[in-house]
């Protein structure tokens, strides 16, 4: 069972359907005993850095989350949800993020050339950087969904996979059993049913 | 590299897709349900919504479709049509809309992009402007087009995209229907005046006006039709290869 957890940030529906049709089994949670019993662990999010981390913080979720991830258990952080994973953002203002990733997160406009919009919106090619049991049922040059305005930096031994923007944007990263998508799995088609597939099949001794 | 995106739109009233479909291999083509599944298996880089039912009960069968539809479709779905209000935009996200269209709702209550904007981020906020021309100038028309506002089109596009409007669907009432390609000439206006997105609509007959839109206005972002995709007019594959051919960059 894999748990998604839930702190008033983002829309769930498509996520929860695309669990759903792949078999795996959720739950949408706040509770720290289902995340406790939980196989793998889902952080979801759009808005901002800022707020989001309060949110975690306000709920105490971030020790909960901290706590489990450093037991081993598959974690998968999901567009401001894996922006979440580092330790710092720069999104109006400096704010510290659950810290499990070493980088930090900053404007895509500090990157990209003139002419490219922020925000990074629509397909892109993902380049692999290195191999990972994410990528199991995905090949290099596969395409998922971008929405996004800001980019992890500062964490070049994590990143598996960039998008070309002008400039490589960090597209997913790992470290150990926490992994962490720019894009949006829940909507990248049938590449994105294959990551999640992936993922859903970590188990806290594999990693 | 970012890709060019294909948007189907489907209209849908009292739970049909509105204009007639004629597709091989598709049992039901009157529903938006199978429709929708077909096109995201065949090449569509997202889908749009549009409600144009008018009855309460029309209303209860489009999010209960459109919930059915965001459980089998796995691509971005915009959904339009009614939204007036953030219940609305509520409404909508909660079964299954990844993006909310705002259009006549949003020239009634100009704050309403920026509300959305601030509860549900702008990656969520999508302004649709029917614009058509008059007196040489873009005039932006509401309910359908039917109603000149007496707004001129670009700097209403401008103000909504700085209040956080995070995508604009244009679409052209000049060349809407006639399928003798998109309204370049408005579209480039547009694309000059905003960074955000911009997504053509309006005019295409054909997969060389596709190819037009892009080498003609590089920074346009993606293109969106309907009937021709639904008579079978134009093939989402194969306009894709076409473009691929002219290295416009796509998702295949």
């Amino acid at each position: 069972m894999i748990a998604i957890i839930e702190y008033g940030v983002g829309n769930l529906f498509s996520l929860e359907s695309s669990l759903a049709a792949l078999g795996v089994e959720s739950v949408v949670t706040a509770d720290p005993a289902v995340l406790e019993a939980a196989d793998q662990i889902i952080l979801p999010g759009v808005g901002a850095f800022g707020d989001a981390a309060q949110k975690l913080r306000d709920t105490g979720l971030d020790q909960h989350i901290i706590a489990q991830a450093k037991k081993g258990k598959p974690l998968l952080g999901i567009c401001l949800g894996m922006q979440l994973l580092f330790e710092k953002g720069y999104e109006f203002g400096t704010y510290d993020g659950l810290g499990l990733i070493p980088g930090c997160v900053r404007p895509i406009a500090e990157v990209v050339p003139a002419g490219y919009k922020v925000p990074h919106i629509g397909w892109n090619a993902l380049q692999f950087k290195r191999e990972n049991p994410l990528f199991a049922y995905i090949k290099d040059g596969d395409f998922a969904y971008f929405v996004h305005s800001f980019y992890a930096a500062d964490c070049e031994e994590s990143v598996i996979a960039t998008a070309e923007y002008g400039a490589p944007l960090t597209a997913a990263v790992a470290r150990g059993n926490v992994f962490g998508c720019q894009f949006h799995p829940e909507i990248s088609g049938e590449v994105g049913l294959k990551i999640l597939k992936a993922f859903s099949e970590r188990r806290a001794s594999q990693c | 590299m970012i890709t060019k995106r294909i948007i189907p739109c489907l209209d849908v009233k009292d739970g049909r897709v509105v204009k007639g479909v004629n597709f091989d291999g598709l049992q039901d083509v009157s529903s938006p349900v199978e429709l929708a599944d077909f096109y995201s298996r065949n090449g569509a880089d997202e889908l749009v919504f549009y409600d144009i039912t008018a009855s309460s009960d029309g209303r209860k069968l489009f999010t209960d479709i459109l919930r059915e539809t965001a459980r089998k479709v796995f691509i971005p779905l915009t959904v339009g049509g009614g939204i007036n209000s953030l219940e609305d935009f509520d409404r909508v996200l909660k079964c299954g809309a990844d993006k909310v269209s705002v259009n006549s709702g949003a020239i009634a209550n100009p704050d309403l992009v920026e509300q959305a904007a601030k509860r549900y981020g702008s990656q969520c906020v999508v302004l649709s402007v029917d614009v058509k021309r008059v007196d040489g100038q873009f005039r932006v028309f509401a309910k359908g087009g039917r109603v000149d506002t007496g707004m001129e089109a670009i700097s209403w596009i401008k103000r909504c995209a700085d209040n956080g409007a995070g995508e604009i669907v244009v679409n052209s009432i000049n060349t809407d229907g006639v399928k003798q390609g998109f309204d370049l000439p408005m579209l480039k206006a547009v694309c000059d005046a905003v960074s955000v997105p911009v997504i053509a609509s309006g005019g295409a007959g054909c997969a060389a006006d596709f190819v037009t839109l892009f080498q003609t206005i590089p920074e346009m972002d993606a293109g969106l039709a309907a009937s021709i995709f639904h008579f079978g007019q134009v093939h989402i594959p194969e306009l894709k290869e076409i473009l691929a051919q002219k290295n416009i960059p796509v998702r295949r």
